[in-house]
C-alpha cells in the first residue's frame, strides 16, 4: 500500500486540526487522511490524544462543556466541524463503538431498532429485515435469533459488544468509529471482534483507537502513532510496524517506552 | 506470657463482635416490632367502628357526630384526589428539572439550583399551608380560577370538574399546593439517579444521533426506573400522609363534589381537625379507623410500585 493509494480514496481528510480543553491543547495540527473501506489505527500511550481525535469524527466532545475544535474535518468534502453541520444527521454518518459495552435497557431487539427508527420509517417487515441483517454483519444473529425480546443486558460481555456494533451498523453509517473496543473483554471475545472488524471493512470506513499494539498491527491498514497531542507518523501498518520513520515511533512499537 | 495477652484480647474481640451483631440484630427486629405494634393499635382502636359500620364504612359518606354515625368515603376520595393531582404535576415538572440540572444546566447554575430544590424540600408543611391559604388561593380563586372556569369548564367530559365558584380553596387547591410540596423530593431523586447513569451509555444514544428529550426518554429513564419509580413513590408518600397544608387549604367540608373548586377533606386532615374534639368511643374509633385506611393505601401504593417494577423487569427478559 502507497501513499497515493491513501490519496486516491481518502474518506476523511482532517485538516490543522486543534483540540482544547477549557486552556490545555490536547491536539496540535493534526492532519490526517482516513481511507474508505480501510481500518485505521490510532496508538500511542495513555493521554496522547488518540481517544479525543477519535471524539472529534462525530463531535462527540459538544456534549461538554469548554471542550472545542479548531480546523476541518472533511467527510467527502464536507466540513463535519461546520456549525452549521446538522449534528445528528452527521452522527447517523459516523457510528460509534466505545471501551465498555452499552446495551441500551431494552430488549436486543429494540436495541438495534434504537438508532433506525431516529431515521428512517420501516415496515415492520423491512425492520425486522433489518435487525437480521445487523445482528449477521455483526456475527451475532445465531446467538441470539431465539431470543431477540429478552434484554440486550442479559447477554455476556462479548456478546454485549457486538450487539453495540451491530446498533452501530443498523443504521448504515459510513464511518464506524471504535474507541478501544476490546479493553473490556477477554481474549476470545477480543478475537471475535478481531475477525468481524476485518469482514465489516468490506462495507465500513473503520476507525479504531487501542492501546494494544498487537492489534493494530492485526486488524488495521494504517497506522497512526500519537504522543501528547501530536500526530508523529502515519502510514501503513506494515511500514509503521517493521521500518517506522521516526525514532519516537519505533522506541513506543519496540516497547521501550510507553 | 505474649501468648496469654493474645488469647485473652481474642476472647474480649469475640464478645465484642457477639455483642455488636446482637445489637444491630436487635435494631432491625425493633422496626418490625414497631411496625407490628402500631398495625395492632390501629386495629384494636378502629375495632367499635368495624363493629359499628363493617364494610359500608368504605362506601358511606355520612360523617355525623350528632346521630354517631360515620363513612369514610368523602376524606378517602379527597385523599386520592388530591395527590392524584400532585402527582400529575409534580411528575412532569420533576422530570423537567432533573433533565436540566444533569444534561441542559450550565455548570456555574447547577449547584444553585440542585441546592434550592433540597432548601424547598426543607420548608416545614405549615408555612406551605400559610402560604397557600393567604397568598396562593386568593390569587387562584381570583385570576386562574375563573379562567379555567371560561375555557376548560366548557369542555365536554371533563368540564364538570373544572367549573364551579372561584373561591380559591378547594381540592384543586390542595393537589397543587401537594405538587409543590412534593416536586422537590420527586426532583432531587430523579436528579441522584439520572446523575449515575454511565456517560458512556448516554453517549451511545447520543452517538447514533439522538436528541436529548430522546437520550433522557429512551435510555436515561429505563436505565433509572427504580430509582425514578422510588422517588415517585416518596412524593406520594408525601401527599398521601401530609396534614398541615392540606388542612389549611382544601376547605374541610364533609362533602362530595364532580368540581374540584370545591371544598372537600382528607383523612389526614379530617383527623387533624377532629382528633382533638371526638367525644364517645365510636366517633373516635372511626377517626382511628380513618387512619388504618391511610395506612392500607400508603401499604397497597407502595406494593402495586412494587408489582409494577417486577412486571417491567419480567417484560424487558430479566425472569422473574
Amino acid at each position: 500500500m502507497t501513499a497515493e493509494q491513501i490519496i486516491s480514496a481518502p474518506k476523511v481528510i482532517v485538516r490543522d486540526l486543534n483540540f482544547y480543553y477549557g486552556a490545555d491543547r490536547a491536539l496540535k495540527d493534526i492532519n490526517l487522511v482516513i481511507p474508505e473501506k480501510m481500518v485505521t489505527a490510532f496508538i500511542g500511550p495513555s493521554g496522547c490524544g488518540k481517544s479525543t481525535l477519535l471524539r472529534t469524527f462525530n463531535r462527540m466532545y459538544e456534549l461538554y462543556p469548554k471542550q472545542r475544535a479548531t480546523g476541518e474535518i472533511l467527510l467527502d468534502g464536507e466540513n463535519l466541524l461546520d456549525k452549521k453541520q446538522d449534528l445528528n444527521t452527521l452522527r447517523a454518518k459516523i457510528g460509534m463503538v466505545f471501551q465498555k459495552p452499552t446495551p441500551f435497557p431494552m430488549s436486543i431487539y429494540d436495541n438495534i431498532t434504537f438508532g433506525v427508527k431516529l431515521y428512517e420509517r420501516l415496515s415492520s417487515h423491512e425492520m425486522d429485515d433489518r435487525v437480521e441483517w445487523a445482528l449477521k454483519k455483526a456475527a451475532l444473529w445465531n446467538e441470539v435469533k431465539d431470543k431477540l425480546n429478552q434484554s440486550g443486558t442479559g447477554l455476556s460481555g462479548g456478546q454485549q459488544q457486538r450487539l453495540c456494533i451491530a446498533r452501530a451498523i443498523a443504521v448504515k453509517p459510513q464511518v464506524l468509529l471504535l474507541d478501544e473496543p476490546t479493553s473490556a473483554l477477554d481474549p476470545i471475545s477480543t478475537a471475535h471482534i478481531e475477525k468481524l472488524i476485518d469482514e465489516l471493512k468490506k462495507d465500513f470506513t473503520i476507525v479504531i483507537v487501542t492501546h494494544n499494539m498487537q492489534q493494530a498491527a492485526r486488524v488495521s491498514d494504517f497506522t497512526a502513532y500519537m504522543y501528547l497531542g501530536d500526530l508523529i507518523e502515519f502510514g501503513d501498518t506494515s511500514t509503521v510496524f517493521t521500518n517506522p520513520k521516526r525514532k519516537e515511533t519505533e522506541d513506543y512499537i519496540t516497547g521501550r517506552f510507553g | 506470657m505474649p501468648t496469654f495477652l493474645q488469647e485473652a484480647r481474642l476472647k474480649r474481640q469475640v464478645v465484642q463482635d457477639l455483642l455488636f451483631r446482637n445489637l444491630t440484630r436487635l435494631a432491625a427486629f425493633a422496626v418490625l416490632a414497631l411496625l407490628a405494634a402500631i398495625i395492632a393499635s390501629l386495629v384494636v382502636g378502629s375495632m367499635p367502628a368495624i363493629h359499628a359500620f363493617g364494610f359500608g364504612f368504605l362506601t358511606s359518606s355520612v360523617w355525623d357526630p350528632v346521630k354517631d354515625e360515620y363513612g369514610a368515603l368523602i376524606p378517602i376520595v379527597g385523599t386520592l384526589v388530591t395527590s392524584g393531582i400532585a402527582l400529575l404535576i409534580a411528575i412532569p415538572v420533576s422530570f423537567g428539572i432533573a433533565i436540566f440540572l444533569t444534561e441542559l444546566s450550565p455548570n456555574w447554575l447547577r449547584r444553585p439550583l440542585g441546592i434550592a430544590v433540597e432548601l424547598l424540600a426543607g420548608i416545614p408543611s405549615i408555612i406551605y399551608g400559610m402560604w397557600g391559604l393567604f397568598v396562593f388561593a386568593p390569587l387562584f380563586g381570583d385570576y386562574v380560577e375563573p379562567w379555567i372556569n371560561n375555557h376548560i369548564g366548557k369542555m365536554p367530559f371533563i368540564g364538570p370538574f373544572f367549573s364551579g365558584p372561584p373561591m380559591g380553596i378547594g381540592m384543586l387547591t390542595a393537589g397543587i399546593i401537594l405538587a409543590i410540596m412534593v416536586i422537590p423530593f420527586i426532583a432531587s431523586v430523579m436528579r441522584d439517579v439520572f446523575d449515575v447513569v454511565p456517560a458512556m451509555l448516554k453517549e451511545s444514544a447520543y452517538g447514533l444521533g439522538s436528541t436529548t428529550w430522546e437520550v433522557m426518554w429512551n435510555v436515561v429513564l429505563p436505565y433509572t426506573r427504580i430509582g425514578v419509580v422510588g422517588g415517585i413513590m416518596l412524593g406520594l408518600g408525601r401527599a398521601l400522609g401530609e396534614t398541615m397544608a392540606v388542612t389549611f387549604v382544601i376547605g374541610n367540608a364533609n362533602q362530595l363534589n364532580k368540581s374540584l373548586f370545591m371544598p372537600g377533606n382528607s383523612i389526614a386532615s379530617a383527623l387533624a381537625n377532629e382528633f382533638n374534639e371526638a367525644v364517645g368511643t365510636l366517633y373516635t374509633s372511626s377517626l382511628i379507623e380513618l387512619g388504618l385506611i391511610l395506612f392500607f393505601i400508603t401499604f397497597v401504593v407502595l406494593s402495586l410500585a412494587r408489582l409494577l417494577l417486577l412486571k417491567m423487569a419480567q417484560r424487558e427478559g430479566h425472569g422473574a
